[in-house]
């Protein structure tokens, strides 16, 4: 997988699924006007017959991949995260999550990292609102070679998912191969004294702080959870019983995401102190993703200091 | 049944109009309505025009139906019930804790149930999806979506519609079942939608316009709709909101209202 490694993971997506295309002639390839975006393009390209341009009909593409997935086709339905989710939430979850329809979601341009464009087009509301839906799995790729392994499971797994990539170039995180396992996180960093919990652009983040926090001593644990729904509690509850304080990082709301569902299942099963960052309840501007991250405390040197505080909540406990 | 006799038909329908009785007063809720202004087009899809197979709900060559106004629900039950699908003892189950036949369509629950339903709008973009399947898959079935007039103020119906002849769709039939009535009063109070025709004609629709009780017509259009390999058609069925119960015709009252016990009788007996 070599190939991905230097690419955006929407520009993984598209290799990939086009590449899919020519083993499984099932798979069929829907896009509102994205293509050159999302890069469904490339599947349009190889596979014209396969690929279904709705044009600027969110809703109307929800329903049509609902309808071809119901005659056995595995629809891959492609847009920005923003439209994906709130622009056709209800088409989603009546024609989609109800029936338990075999569609996959693909949505890029997620997060703040869209930068430029600003709010209109920064999805930070999109992965709580797929957790809430019954039957979806729901999934964020930390790099583009995870990416890949994403679409080759979705493409074999019966049922609906919503995967959500990012527009710019995330830092690659798997440098050789990635063992992606449904519902499985991995534990990219073994530690004792305190957990991140992070995924998409934040679990690079999370080793670069891991890494620095090595230097003063702190032996940090680092788990991509990948996978936010059906989410992997062994791996969180292990992570709580043995460090004792964990830290989310996530670019998303803070209500609704990775965070919420790790703080709910932290309160009910093992409480630890928890640290979580996200965006706090509020819009985003235009500017420099790298920028924008910084605003909201998405960096490495934020993961650090939740981390500090954290242990420090651990220590008085 | 001689399926060939159009008497026959009629006779059916009178059946599923009382079945829908008996559902929606054993239920407590539901919606006559809209389950009896579509009573003879559903009848003469299920039991004339349509190919399908009972006892195989799934088969993978039948004709669709997506019944997007999915409040109406109690009809396509009858229509399901009487063909075999499942027992018509169901019908007694109607909205009920743990029955098969929720208030509005299931796909997961009810066999020969073909998508779930009941926000309103998006059937046809299924139907699409349906359509297109049966190009990929090299299969002969159509598929016919039954939409509601209220139905039609919903955005969706309208990407649909645009997106249809777009693809070049040519396997689908979309039928409105236009009783002029939706739940807060006559449609063309609430949201007209006149000219409605030349709506469909802008989006380059072929319309057959045809009384949605007149079982002669409704056939004749339904057959010239399937066969017709060129053309993608709506069907225009002007109907009558709560059709064959005299106290509930245009009444916008019967939208979503049960009938008590003596409504019950009366309707019962006015269809018999």
């Amino acid at each position: 997988m070599n190939d991905y490694r230097d690419l955006t993971t929407r520009e993984a997506f598209g290799r990939s699924i086009a590449e899919l295309g020519n083993s499984n002639p099932d798979i069929v390839v829907l896009d509102a006007d994205l293509s050159r975006s999302t890069m469904t393009k490339y599947f349009a390209q190889a596979h014209p017959d396969r690929f279904i341009e709705c044009g600027l009909t969110e809703q109307n593409m929800i329903g049509i991949a609902a309808g071809l997935a119901s005659c056995g086709k595995i629809p891959f339905a492609s847009t920005f995260a923003v439209f994906a989710s709130s622009r056709c939430f209800d088409q989603v979850r009546m024609s989609i999550a109800q029936p338990k329809a075999n569609v996959k979601i693909v949505a890029t341009h997620g997060g703040i990292t869209v930068g430029e464009d600003g709010s209109s087009h920064q999805a930070i509301e999109d992965i709580g609102m797929y957790c809430l839906l019954p039957n979806f799995r729901v999934i964020v790729p930390a790099d583009s070679v995870e990416t890949v392994e994403v679409i080759k499971a979705a493409a074999m797994t019966h049922g609906p998912f919503y995967i959500r990539l990012g527009r710019s170039k995330s830092p690659v995180v798997y440098g050789g191969a990635c063992d992606f396992q449904l519902g499985k996180a991995s534990m990219l960093r073994e530690g004792k004294d305190a957990t991140i919990i992070a995924n998409g652009i934040m679990v690079s983040k999370a080793m670069d702080a891991a890494t620095s926090l090595s230097t003063c001593g702190i032996d940090c644990r680092v788990i991509n959870m990948s996978t936010v729904k059906p989410v992997d509690k062994e791996t969180i509850l292990d992570a709580a019983r043995e460090t004792g304080a964990i830290v989310t990082a996530e670019e998303h709301l803070l209500h609704g995401g990775l965070g919420s569902i790790v703080a709910q299942l932290l309160a009910s099963e093992c409480p630890t102190p928890l640290e979580s960052l996200g965006i706090n309840d509020v819009y985003c501007k235009s500017g420099k993703p790298e920028d924008l991250l910084e605003i909201q405390g998405l960096t490495a040197s934020g993961i650090y200091d939740s981390v500090k505080k954290v242990m420090a909540r651990k220590r008085s406990k | 049944m001689d399926e060939n006799k159009t008497a026959d038909l009629e006779a059916m329908a009178r059946k599923l109009r009382r079945h829908v009785i008996n559902m929606i007063y054993t239920a407590g809720s539901g919606h006559p309505g809209g389950s009896l202004s579509a009573a003879d087009i559903v009848t003469a899809l299920y039991f004339k025009v349509m190919r399908h197979d009972p006892h195989n709900p799934h088969w993978e060559d039948r004709d669709r139906f997506i019944l997007s106004k999915g409040h109406a629900a109690p009809i396509l039950y009858a229509a399901l019930g009487e063909c075999g699908y499942f027992p018509i003892e169901w019908f007694t189950t109607l909205r009920k804790t743990g029955s098969c036949l929720q208030g509005h369509t299931d796909s997961n629950l009810t066999p020969g149930v073909d998508a779930s339903a009941g926000s309103l709008g998006q059937g046809l973009s299924i139907g699409i999806g349906m359509a297109l399947a049966a190009r990929l898959n090299k299969k002969t079935y159509h598929t016919f979506v039954l939409l509601g007039d209220g139905e039609c103020e919903e955005g969706q119906v309208w990407e649909a519609a645009l997106t249809a002849p777009n693809l070049k769709i040519n396997n689908l039939t979309a039928i409105v079942d236009y009783n002029g009535i939706q739940l807060d009063g006559f449609t063309r109070d609430i949201m007209d939608l006149e000219p409605f025709i030349a709506k469909w004609n802008a989006f380059k629709w072929d319309i057959i316009e045809i009384d949605g009780h007149d079982m002669g017509q409704i056939i004749s259009a339904l057959t010239k709709a399937k066969t017709a390999q060129s053309k993608l058609t709506v069907i225009i069925a002007h109907t009558v909101k709560g059709k064959g119960v005299s106290f509930m015709e245009n009444n916008v009252d019967f939208h979503g209202k049960a009938p008590n016990k003596a409504e019950t009788e009366q309707a019962l007996k006015e269809l018999a």
